[in-house]
């Protein structure tokens, strides 16, 4: 089977339901999605698939077969920085950065969608995402910020 | 753990006295091959830097905290055992090396939690990294500059005074002459030990610390391209999973691993208590692990429904360490004016780190090296040799940047784990505990039941004051407010859960009750609730925090609306103050508590990074949100009921207030940690907003899980 991930075709075997999280990160080592809770609940695992945010947890990866998935690896276009990236650093956001790549991705495609979000607007479309660290307030401001590029 | 490192550990942190889980059984003829030896040697990490750490032998080992380097390119690494675990020390530490050596941070490389490089580190833990390891890099760093100048002076043969340092350079201000650190380096194998009166930087003229530097490392994270241990690889490497018992206190009666031996490329590992599989993906792991049958029997535990009443029966002795008795309690409580007398109920919580347990092991022949998230390198590397029996040099453990901790990762299960399924399977083995068990096997912050009795005159002068916490543990137990009698005791208990340490330990807990209490004392003195604890608080730093955060919250000069409430609560912990004022509001339909505005005041002496405090404040209320308003852990006979984000609810954004902090920067007091501390205010403010809002006073953490009926 073949999946189209950051504009690259890879072949992959998946087990009968495995999720395309899992095969990210064990047959093709796209390990910037992470595992956070494994049923959707976290936003961790978070790619784009056609653009839209999915819980890569959930996706059993034979449905994104002949999609076009994207994946945090897959953010940065020529050696520069997505706009979104570059705003995460300048807030200089995160603690321990786990639940960074899914922020991103989640982020991205709301920005997509609504280039010029309220902060209600961001706070109920990041709501599936989980910060135990509590950058809640800083992760607003990035994505405020990115929205004014 | 060393000895005096006893008495530095809290009662609560029962992971800390407790030994590995597991205890593997010995392979005699290693152990005779490496121990008969005859080879006992106190061997510290240290030890890896060979001859060169002799001058510095006269030092007691534990001591040696730290080394920095400067390499003949003048790249300068600082090796130090501390954890990187989101509080941002890596970039904090740096920044004050940076000072001192004065070049640019990125000069910098940070060598961390890596018992083969870096010296003995009991831990990163109870905020001493920046109290602690902060001044001695300092002084590390200072030492190793003026030994560059000295070096300069001796090659030029010049006049100290005339040189100058600046950006990794050393100049002659009369000569021009300069040469660069790297220049003076080459060639050289010079090692000093630390000197302990040498100048550093006097705060006023710091330029690199004290500035908000953003995250090192920052682009491999917003990147994805950090690797967690969660995210590494070897060759050949194998995937863990740990047959796990039903419920607590079951013990495993047998167990038939025939058929999961049996499957392609499969190891089985069934070693006392321990029971695991090891195979080639984690699909065919969970298979082999599905395929195992195990009996096991299970005792009476305890379910939630009645934990407080098991904790309060099986409550030993006070512990005296945690034990204050001064004057008359009984006789105070009797003649004061005003009185409560209130028991408080505390669930047990998670941590819940968003990174669950890691470990990746590899065995070369007798040495083992292991990769894990965990706070204590050192501690793991202890327990390692431990259950393995094997010389503690043969035992490498490594921490890399890790998903957080917040007190919960002092252990390191999953790479012992790893470390005994590698060892059968002679392949490196990845162990990731699945949420659901991180959610049950990691340990708690512990539940606990606590009494106050206390006493006033009706001028508001608090008389009396006996508090009797049962299992939460002593930190925070203390009261700052002055009192002419009080019996303050921790009563510790043997929990059914695993329990150990939180942000902030028992302080949650403690200062919780306390700020309660103190408030209900206010209330009934028809006095305002800041107004009353300035009147009985004689330290100046708290007083400070109180009255910044009411400032900035507006404390004197605001009501609350219809239907929302203010409040109020401090807390100091640790060589540093909080204060926070809350504002909530009670939905009029669903009854949630909601709230609105959160604003913290916090000291902890010198600021070293402005935005990576804003940032440990802002994140501590947020996560004490949770433990405020909803967090528990619900059980049933030993089986935890609620194993997953979907059925413990933590804080998320909707959940988030306006969350405004005010940093008290003391530029004349040493810096302390902060990663703890902020978290003790939010839960009290927000309990006693909640009390002001409705009249109803609420007893237990989490206050409202389900909402508050007015
Ligand atoms: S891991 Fe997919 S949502 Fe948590
Ligand atoms: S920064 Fe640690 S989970 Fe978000």
């Amino acid at each position: 089977m073949e999946l189209l991930i950051n504009n690259k075709k890879y072949t992959v075997e998946p087990h009968q339901d495995e999720s395309l999280l899992s095969v990210l990160r064990h047959q093709l080592d796209l390990t910037g999605s992470k595992y956070g809770c494994g049923e959707g609940a976290c936003g961790a695992c978070t790619v784009l698939i056609n653009g839209t945010a999915v819980r890569s947890c959930m996706t059993k990866a034979e449905s994104a077969a002949g999609k076009n998935i994207t994946t945090i690896e897959g953010l940065e276009k020529n050696g520069k920085l997505h706009p979104v990236q570059q705003a995460f650093l300048k807030v200089d956001v995160f603690q321990c950065s786990y639940c960074a790549s899914g922020m991103i991705m989640s982020a991205v495609s709301l920005l997509e969608k609504n280039p010029k979000p309220s902060t209600q607007d961001i706070m109920r479309s990041m709501q599936g995402n989980i910060c135990r660290c509590g950058t809640h307030p800083r992760i607003v401001k990035a994505i405020q910020e990115a929205s004014k590029v | 753990m060393k000895k005096h490192e006893q008495d530095l550990i809290a009662p609560e942190q029962y992971e800390l006295h407790a030994a590995p889980a597991y205890d593997f059984s010995m392979n005699r003829r290693k152990f005779f091959s490496v121990l008969g030896s005859g080879v006992a040697v106190a061997f510290t990490a240290s030890n890896s830097l060979g001859a060169a750490l002799t001058d510095t032998s006269t030092a007691p080992e534990d001591q040696v905290n730290a080394w920095i380097h400067i390499g003949e390119k003048g790249n300068i690494t600082v090796y130090t055992g501390k954890a990187e675990v989101g509080q941002n020390i890596r970039t904090s530490l740096a920044q004050i090396v940076a000072e001192e050596l004065m070049v640019p941070v990125d000069r910098i490389s940070m060598v961390m939690g890596d018992t083969a490089l870096t010296p003995y580190d009991r831990g990163t833990l109870g905020s001493r990294s920046i109290p602690y390891m902060g001044p001695q890099l300092r002084k590390a760093a200072a030492t190793a500059r003026e030994l560059l100048v000295n070096m300069a002076t001796e090659q030029w043969k010049a006049d100290r005074a005339s040189l100058a340092v600046a950006d990794g350079v050393v100049k002659n201000i009369k000569t021009g002459e300069s040469i660069a650190y790297g220049g003076l380096t080459k060639g050289k194998e010079l090692l000093k030990p630390v000197d302990d009166n040498v100048q550093v930087t006097p705060v006023d003229r710091w330029q690199v610390a004290g500035t908000s530097v953003p995250k090192v490392n920052g682009v491999s994270f917003v990147t994805g391209k950090h690797q967690y241990v969660s995210d590494m690889k070897l060759p050949g490497m194998l995937y863990g999973k740990i047959l796990r018992a039903p419920a607590y206190g079951a013990s495993l009666v047998s167990v038939d691993v025939s058929a999961a031996k049996k499957m392609k490329d499969v190891t089985v590992v069934h070693d006392g208590d321990f029971v695991g599989v090891a195979a080639p993906s984690p699909h065919a792991a969970g298979e082999a692990l599905k395929a195992i049958k195990a009996e096991w029997k299970t005792t009476p535990q305890p379910s939630r429904g009645e934990i407080f009443d098991y904790l309060k029966q099986k409550s030993g002795q006070a512990n005296g360490r945690d034990s204050n008795v001064k004057g008359d309690v009984d006789n105070a409580y009797a003649s004061a004016d005003i009185k409560i007398a209130q028991t408080f109920y505390i669930d047990y919580i998670a941590h819940a780190p968003l990174e669950p347990r890691a470990g990746l092991a590899e065995w070369k022949d007798d040495k083992l090296t292991v990769w894990t998230g965990t706070q204590r390198p050192f501690g793991v590397q202890e327990d390692l040799q431990q259950v393995f029996h094997i010389p503690k040099e043969n035992i490498r453990v490594i921490q890399p940047d890790t998903g957080s901790g917040y007190g919960g990762k002092h252990t390191g299960e999953a790479g012992i784990e790893a470390a005994r399924l590698a060892r059968d399977a002679q392949k490196p083995v990845k162990v990731v505990w699945t949420r659901e068990e991180e959610f049950t096997w990691a340990y708690f912050r512990p539940a606990g039941v606590i009494e106050v009795k206390a006493g006033a005159t009706k001028d508001g002068i608090v008389t009396s004051w006996e508090f009797h916490n049962y299992n939460s543990g002593g930190s925070g137990i203390e009261t700052p407010y002055n009192v002419a009698s009080k019996k303050i005791q921790f009563h510790p208990v043997d929990s059914p859960l695993r329990q150990g340490s939180y942000r902030g330990l028992a302080a949650t807990a403690n200062v919780f009750a306390r700020e309660s209490v103190m408030n209900d004392l206010a209330i009934e003195l028809k006095m305002d609730p800041l107004t009353f604890r300035l009147k009985n608080l004689t330290e100046q730093r708290m007083k400070d925090v109180l009255e910044a955060a009411a400032k900035a919250f507006g404390w004197n000069n605001m009501k609350p609306a219809q239907g929302h409430g203010f409040g109020i609560a401090c807390g100091t912990e640790k060589g540093s103050f909080v204060a926070t004022c809350a504002e909530v509001a009670i939905d009029n339909e669903s009854k949630e508590v909601k709230v609105i505005r959160a604003v913290t005041a916090f000291e902890c002496g010198a600021i070293i990074n402005p935005t990576h405090l804003e940032n440990q404040i802002q994140g501590s209320v947020i996560q004490g949100l949770g433990g405020a308003l909803f967090e528990r852990i619900d059980f049933k006979e030993g089986k935890i009921l609620n194993p997953a984000f979907s059925r413990y609810r933590v804080p998320r954004f909707s959940d988030v207030p306006i969350v405004e902090t005010v940093m008290l920067n003391r530029k004349d007091l040493p810096s302390v940690g902060a990663g703890e501390t902020p978290i003790l205010g939010i839960a009290p403010a927000v309990r006693n907003a909640i009390a002001n809002a409705t009249g109803k006073k609420l007893y237990t953490l989490p206050l409202a899980p389900n909402g508050v009926e007015v």
